[in-house]
């Protein structure tokens, strides 16, 4: 399952990254990195881009880059 | 605040002493900057780039230094021009810029994890610092709290300061912090790493260096070159271990990186390190639903969303064209009023002619944007603070893709159907430099408000005021020629993204900040400034070129046009009297004048063009007046109304009725259909504004671009012309 997959509302952690492009590097800097939980906020106009709440912050990122995070789901609203 | 009498230019001190402030994206830097130095700010370019540099003046206990505003960034590891320049500065490199003695971070405390990021960065570079948290209304509403003493311990003993930001609550505490920081004594907090290994790495190359000094490197510069391709770095690097540094760095990335990229085995390391000390230095009480929580979170859904856009979008529309016009007809009156009083007092002559129709128009036609530009500015600027500016790109990111550019060019665009010149200094905010120039070349074929009075002129004389279905003709053409302009734009924007401006799909990477009240003080900062740039930039150019329009319809002039007329005017009042007069008069004046641009250089001009025109159904006198209307397009219909003898400022509808009866030498009239909507169609994709050249100009730092994209919409105007006169008339 990738960070692409999470339904709005969803919350997960991230499990692994391919980090070949460059989207995917500059996500890391800001924070989206192995062990990093986020929620899902939702997608814009046309299912893309999506939002993610990170550490109180929220990130936007294309879907097409969210495929090459993996996450696994955490259950809960915690 | 201190006092702001002093020019700061003639503000002198004995050693200036430079600290850099830097700090996230929308962390609140430009409030802090603004506090920290009230007035007494300066912006230039930095050499080479179109990087904003800001300069403001602090006053400290006892001295008085330059503080560096540099551009938001999440890391040193640059991702557009504006972060490689806040590197190079931070590292000493920028001509004309000093290695700064301390450096600020301004890290909004909701966001310290990513803050946290850039300070580990920061304190690395071994200089005094200064951490400014700053609490927006967010981090009070959700009690976040920031154990600020571990934090500087953390961070290898760089003192931290809390601001409030709305109020400005813990600025005396930041003054003592940054005065504390330049007396310190350089070297103090050396050694700090968050990355041992990659510290280990670069002493390594370091020891096989040996003299760094002589070398021109810095440990952080060597491991710069190891994670970012740093090139002056690795240039060093390579001066400095000969032929073997390629090898060396290679060998040296591999082992610290594995096959992993450098960049990203460095957010793996550093975010370990976050996610390690974050509990300890930050504590609060979970999320809790609010009222105002609950709305945003609705507003950011996409249908309301997309309301809300549209709602925005049709405010700004409105408030720029209704509230504008009110003061720009009061600017064009006043100049009006001020060119007839000279006229009327200055015996006539070409010194009367140069102060009321060149000079006084000429600075009219700078002033009288003003009111546009200023208030579609202040929407910009609203915008960007808020935070909206970011939402609306994350909203229409996916439709902008489809012509191969990224949410971030969508209010620059729409800001260009109002004006392109603030619309191109908005584009600062794409960090990607192709998607930014595609932006910038497609910004001017959206239909500014400088078009209307021709379309409106052209509309109402020639296309017929008749119903098509339920809807009205005149409408129907003024809305075609919107579209044709959004048109031209977008497959510009799509076709040079493709050819010219191809290369690796940029990053899209987007913090979508909370929504927050704008600091007024910021905000009308920020409008002055953009106030002067328009002025010094585009105001001198559409001066200077004003007066050279008005020269080459002025000179040479006819004596015998002149006593002509003063033959005619005595017979007229030998004659009259009254009003008939007084209308002879107005018509034997209009005749002279229009006599008189028909033998100026103008009038020789459209002579001379009209074989290049002739195919599109333009007579010398249309010619005319588009060679005078290209450094600022509105002129045209002045031009027309003295070359049809009306008058510059004649009513629309007389001037009107004249281009209808216009006819070529065998009684064939010249404004057919098929011309008109050439010539509408001219003005739509034609570059006729030296204003918006003098700003593209100055945002892509080259004169490649203001020349392509003139040329370029004058080849495409003068091709829609032709083609709709020649299948028009076929």
């Amino acid at each position: 399952m990738t960070l692409a997959d999470l339904e709005k509302g969803s919350r997960a952690r991230i499990t692994a990254i391919r980090t070949a492009s460059q989207s995917v590097q500059r996500l890391m800097i800001m924070g989206l990195v192995e062990g990093a939980e986020l929620e899902c906020l939702g997608a814009s106009l046309g299912g893309d881009p999506l939002e993610f709440r990170l550490f109180g912050g929220a990130v936007s990122l294309r879907r097409e880059d969210g495929r090459h995070f993996d996450v696994t789901p955490l259950n809960g609203n915690g | 605040m201190v006092s702001v009498a002093v020019p700061i230019d003639q503000v002198t001190v004995a050693r200036g002493k430079t600290i850099a402030l830097i700090g996230n994206p929308n962390s609140g830097k430009s409030t802090v900057f603004n506090r920290l130095t009230g007035l007494r700010q300066k912006t230039a370019n930095y050499p080479g780039v179109t990087v904003e540099k800001r300069i403001g003046r602090l006053q400290l206990e006892n001295s008085l230094v330059d503080l560096i505003d540099l551009p938001g960034t999440y890391s040193l590891s640059p991702g557009s021009d504006d972060e490689r320049i806040a590197v190079e500065v931070l590292l000493g490199r920028v001509a004309g810029t000093p290695l700064p003695d301390a450096i600020l971070a301004v890290v909004d405390v909701t966001r310290l994890y990513q803050g946290l990021y850039l300070l580990e960065q920061l304190a690395e570079l071994d200089r005094p610092m200064v951490v400014a948290l700053t609490m927006t209304d967010a981090a009070i509403r959700h009690h976040i709290q920031v154990d600020t003493e571990e934090l500087s311990r953390r961070l290898g003993g760089a003192q931290v300061c809390t601001i409030i930001a709305p109020t400005g609550h813990g600025m005396p505490a930041l003054h003592k912090a940054l005065t504390n920081a330049l007396s310190a004594e350089p070297g103090k907090h050396a050694g700090v790493s968050f990355w041992p290994k990659l510290r280990e790495a670069a002493t390594d190359i370091a020891a096989q260096i040996g003299d760094l000094d002589a070398a021109d490197l810095t440990i952080i510069e060597i491991e710069r070159a190891l994670i970012d391709n740093d090139q002056s770095a690795r240039e060093k690097l390579a001066a400095a271990l000969g032929d073997g540094a390629e090898t060396i760095v290679e060998n040296t990335r591999k082992q610290l990186c594995g096959e992993e990229p450098p960049l990203a085995a460095e957010a793996r390391a550093r975010y370990r390190w976050i996610q390690e000390v974050l509990p300890s230095i930050q504590t609060s009480t979970p999320r809790q639903t609010r009222l105002g929580t609950t709305i945003v979170d609705w507003i950011n859904r996409p249908f309301p969303a997309t309301l809300l856009f549209l709602l925005l979008m049709a405010v700004v529309f409105q408030a720029v064209f209704a509230w504008a016009t009110p003061l720009m007809n009061l600017i064009d009156a006043g100049t009006s009023a001020l060119g007839g009083l000279v006229a009327a007092t200055l015996p006539e002559g070409m010194l009367s002619s140069l102060i009321a129709d060149g000079i006084i128009a000429g600075v009219g036609s700078v002033i009288i944007f003003l009111p546009q530009i200023l208030i579609l500015f202040l929407f910009i600027i609203v915008m960007e603070d808020t935070g909206y500016l970011a939402r609306a790109a994350f909203l229409v990111d996916r439709a902008m893709r489809s012509v191969g550019l990224s949410g971030q060019s969508v209010i620059p665009l729409l800001s260009s159907f109002a004006c392109a010149v603030p619309a191109i200094m908005a584009t600062r905010v794409i960090p990607n430099r192709r998607d930014r120039i595609a932006t910038i070349l497609a910004a001017p074929f959206m239909t500014c408000s400088a078009r209307l009075p021709v379309y409106a002129l052209l509309i109402a004389a020639f296309v017929p005021n008749s119903s098509v279905g339920p809807l009205n003709l005149q409408g129907v053409v003024l809305f075609g020629l919107y579209m044709l302009g959004v048109f031209g734009g977008l497959t510009t924007a799509f076709m040079l993204k493709r050819t010219a401006l191809k290369g690796p799909k940029p990053a899209f990477v987007l913090a979508l900040p909370e929504f927050h009240i704008p600091n007024p003080r910021t905000v009308l900062m920020k409008l002055l400034d953009r106030a002067r740039v328009f002025l010094r930039r585009a105001g001198t150019v559409i001066f200077t070129v004003a007066v050279i329009v008005w020269a080459l319809a002025y000179f040479p002039r006819s004596a015998d046009i002149e006593s002509q007329r003063q033959v005619a005017e005595s017979q007229a009042i030998a004659t009259l009297a009254g009003e008939p007069l007084e209308a002879a008069i107005a018509d034997i004046e209009n005749e002279a004048a229009a006599a008189h641009l028909a033998q100026s250089w103008l009038g020789r001009a459209g002579r001379f063009v009209e074989p290049v025109f002739l195919p599109l159904g333009w007579d010398w006198r249309v010619s005319a007046a588009v060679i005078a209307g290209f450094p600022a397009r509105e002129v045209v219909v002045a031009v027309l109304g003295t070359i049809y003898a009306v008058g510059a400022e004649a009513e629309e509808a007389t001037l009107a009725e004249r281009l209808s009866a216009a006819q070529w030498p065998d009684g064939s009239p010249i404004y057919t259909l098929p011309m008109v909507l050439g010539l509408l169609v001219f003005y739509a994709w034609c570059l006729q504004c030296a204003a918006t050249l003098a700003i593209i100009k100055r945002e892509t730092n080259s004169w490649r671009w203001p020349i392509f994209a003139w040329s370029y919409m004058t080849s495409a105007g003068y091709l829609g012309a032709l083609m709709l006169f020649q299948l028009g008339t076929a």
